[in-house]
């Protein structure tokens, strides 16, 4: 009954089942394809020759270190250089407690300079998202203004202003407000400036777009019902904009624990960053296996954060906000 | 007993002067920059009374309500409720509440703690608050919706959560800004008078803000009407629709034929007047009525014109045209008559019968005709 009303639909309908079949389906099918082939070649693939590399040992050679998976011996030869690969670079991460402390200190620093980044951006996005709508976009490009100039020029140009002779101790030296230049370059304070300055637009934009949306009248019938405006904020504005909260410090913690830039030009030698810790294994000591296994443990040790901002994403769209 | 309109109204403090005002706004400027949204206005109403702010958009109405609940000052003037100057006192100790036109829910609390919230401010007794929140449930009828958050509910069910919301802390008077204007028209209709009723049995003071005349007319006992931050009128219903006292109520407040023209003669009981096109009128005299050579407009509502295709017998007032348009709407059918003098006239008759002797079509010869009393003589 069905092939009758196909064919009877025209001359078209005689190639509309196979379209139909193929059509819809596989062209959406072939849509997402393609980014999953994007990931596929320059995630995965890249992951897994990092992930073969840390299980391999260091040697004077090019390329540093053993075996060389190829095919010069043949298939044989291919199995057998298998053999060789150990977890040894991972026993040898909990050997020495230098990685440990790293990661430990990493996580902490992210942590805190994350929360500073709350703090300095929530009353930025607050102000932005209340501000009138026809300054609004002005005040998003200021925002997003500092990109416009390299990461690196901007975190050098903070040298120029925290370390001793700096702008900053110049300013207060001459207003007298101290009598020794701070030492605040190569402190651990340099990194939580550096990370709280560099990430602001990635905790403000997120923040500012939940704030934004956020109908101003709540806040009206809040204070209707005999809620005082600081109560409100906190009963109202703030369990509101959650979802941009945990957004904004996701994509500020996810970046800063591996960050490596700020704490080598900020931090100095003596503080300890696990990208830091990172770069020296691979330059430096040019030991690529055991930097292999430490981005390979940085890498799942995100894995948990980024899980996390998926699942409230997609709580977040089940309430329909 | 005589009355306009075809109601008694016994809650009539207005007509008492003796009646304490419970809200009164006296003076009452408010200016936005260069733009005046209230100006010099003052108002009283009173308690138990339910009250409607009606005009369209941009005349200060809603303003005026924002005054009231607290998000606004006014630039000058003062507002007192229950004779306490409201001046300086922020919007949570006022013992007000509004239902927001957005409903203004919080999304992220189901439909019991929405409702329990201002109680929670107020700093209620837990039992208290359990047993108050069940009680609003059971008026707007969603008990079993206690749990869903306001996403989950359909907007007639919002605009109910909303609405319990801002009596639950039985408040001195509930503001009721649009409370409507997102249902549809059955809904609205309904709910009209649910909201009548909620009035009566929780004997609050009710001010509604409303740019839906029909809504004012049936839920309210008095209507102010707006226009450009001034308040036009303030009657019963029945005075704003019968007895207009202005051009703009008239013409706001459902449909009007206005002639225009001069009053040619006045005795004691009678005013004759001659249109600007020579057509004569007879009406009785109404309280201030104007002199005589003064430049006036009848206004006469539709169906108080009677429309027949003979000259009425025994009619004061009749005059011939020709039948222009007619539109048959069910409950009435209205014309549209153009007299010989060139005026058009809109008439509506009520469909009392299902059948119509020597019904009038299209360019028929037709009088209309009128009772003396059936229009009011207003100034131009």
């Amino acid at each position: 009954m069905s092939n009758i009303a196909i064919s009877d639909a025209g001359p078209s309908a005689a190639a509309k089942p196979f379209l139909a079949r193929l059509g819809a389906g596989f062209v959406n099918r072939l849509v997402i394809f393609v980014p999953y082939l994007w990931l596929l070649f320059f995630f995965l693939v890249p992951f897994i020759i990092v992930f073969k590399i840390s299980l391999s040992q260091t040697a004077i050679a090019m390329p540093p270190y053993t075996p060389v998976l190829d095919f010069r011996d043949g298939i044989s030869g291919f199995f057998a250089g298998f053999r060789e690969l150990s977890f040894d670079n991972y026993t040898w991460l909990t050997q020495d407690a230098l990685y440990f402390n790293a990661y430990v200190t990493s996580v902490v620093i992210a942590a805190i300079s994350t929360v500073l980044t709350l703090i300095v951006g929530y009353p930025i996005a607050y102000g932005m998202a209340r501000a009138p709508a026809t300054i609004r976009p002005t005040l998003l490009m200021l925002v997003i203004l500092p990109f416009w100039t390299s990461f690196l020029i901007r975190v050098y140009a903070w040298i120029g202003i925290l370390k001793p002779e700096g702008l900053l101790n110049q300013l207060l030296l001459s207003l007298h407000i101290i009598n020794q230049p701070l030492v605040i370059l190569n402190t651990y304070t340099a990194i939580f400036i550096g990370i709280v300055y560099s990430y602001l637009p990635f905790m403000v934009l997120p923040l500012y777009s939940s704030l934004e949306k956020m109908d101003y009248s709540l806040i009206e019938a809040a204070k209707d019902l005999g809620c005082p405006p600081t109560s409100a904020f906190w009963k109202i504005t703030f369990p509101l904009s959650l979802p941009g909260v945990i957004a904004g410090c996701l994509l500020v913690f996810i970046p800063a624990v591996g960050e490596f830039v700020i704490p080598d030009l900020l931090g100095g030698s003596q503080t300890l960053m696990i990208g830091k810790t990172l770069w020296n294994e691979f330059f430096a000591n040019r030991d690529w296996p055991v930097s292999s296994a430490v981005a390979v443990i940085l890498l799942l040790l995100l894995t948990i954060p980024i899980m996390l901002f998926q699942q409230a994403q997609a709580r977040a769209q089940e309430q329909g906000k | 007993m005589k009355s306009l309109g075809s109601i008694r109204r016994d809650f009539a403090p207005w007509n008492d002067p003796n009646a304490k005002p419970y809200i009164q706004f006296d003076n009452v400027t408010k200016k936005f920059g260069d733009f005046t949204a209230v100006n010099n206005l003052s108002l009283t109403i009173f308690e138990r009374e339910f009250f409607a702010l009606l005009g369209a958009s941009g005349c200060g109405k809603s303003t005026l309500l924002r005054m009231l609940a607290g998000f606004e000052e006014p630039t000058s003037g003062r507002i007192l409720l229950d004779g306490q100057d409201l001046r300086g006192i922020p919007p949570y100790r006022r013992p007000v509440n509004m239902m927001f036109q957005s409903y203004a829910l919080f999304p992220h609390m189901t439909v019991e703690k929405n409702i329990a919230f201002g109680l929670k401010q107020e700093g209620m007794p837990k039992p208290d608050i359990e047993k108050r929140v069940a009680e609003m449930l059971k008026l707007v009828k969603l008990e079993q919706f206690a749990k869903r958050k306001p996403h989950q509910l359909s907007g007639g069910q919002r605009q109910r959560v909303a609405l319990a919301r801002s009596v639950a802390k039985r408040p001195k008077v509930l503001l009721l800004d649009e409370p409507l204007g997102a249902l549809d028209k059955k809904l609205r209709e309904e709910t009209q008078f649910e909201l009548m009723d909620l009035q009566q049995e929780l004997g609050l003071t009710f001010v509604v803000v409303t740019h839906d005349q029909e809504e004012a007319m049936t839920m309210a006992d008095r209507i102010a009407i707006m226009d450009k931050g001034e308040v036009m009128q303030v009657a019963t219903p029945a005075e704003v629709y019968e007895a207009p006292a202005s051009r703009f109520v008239a013409h706001f407040v459902g449909n009007v034929n206005m002639f225009e023209g001069k009053v040619a003669e006045r005795s004691d009981k009678t005013t004759r007047i001659t249109g600007a096109t020579g057509a004569e009128i007879v009406v009785d005299n109404t309280g201030n009525a104007p002199a005589t050579g003064a430049d006036i407009v009848f206004a006469i509502r539709p169906e108080k014109i009677k429309v027949s295709s003979r000259k009425p017998a025994d009619s004061v007032n009749a005059l011939e045209g020709e039948v222009y348009d007619v539109a048959y709407l069910g409950d009435m059918t209205v014309y549209h008559i153009r007299l010989d003098d060139g005026q058009m006239v809109r008439a509506s008759a009520l469909n009392a019968a299902r059948v119509t002797e020597d019904p009038l079509t299209w360019n028929d010869r037709a009088w209309v005709s009128f009772r003396p009393d059936a229009g009011v003589v207003l100034a131009r």
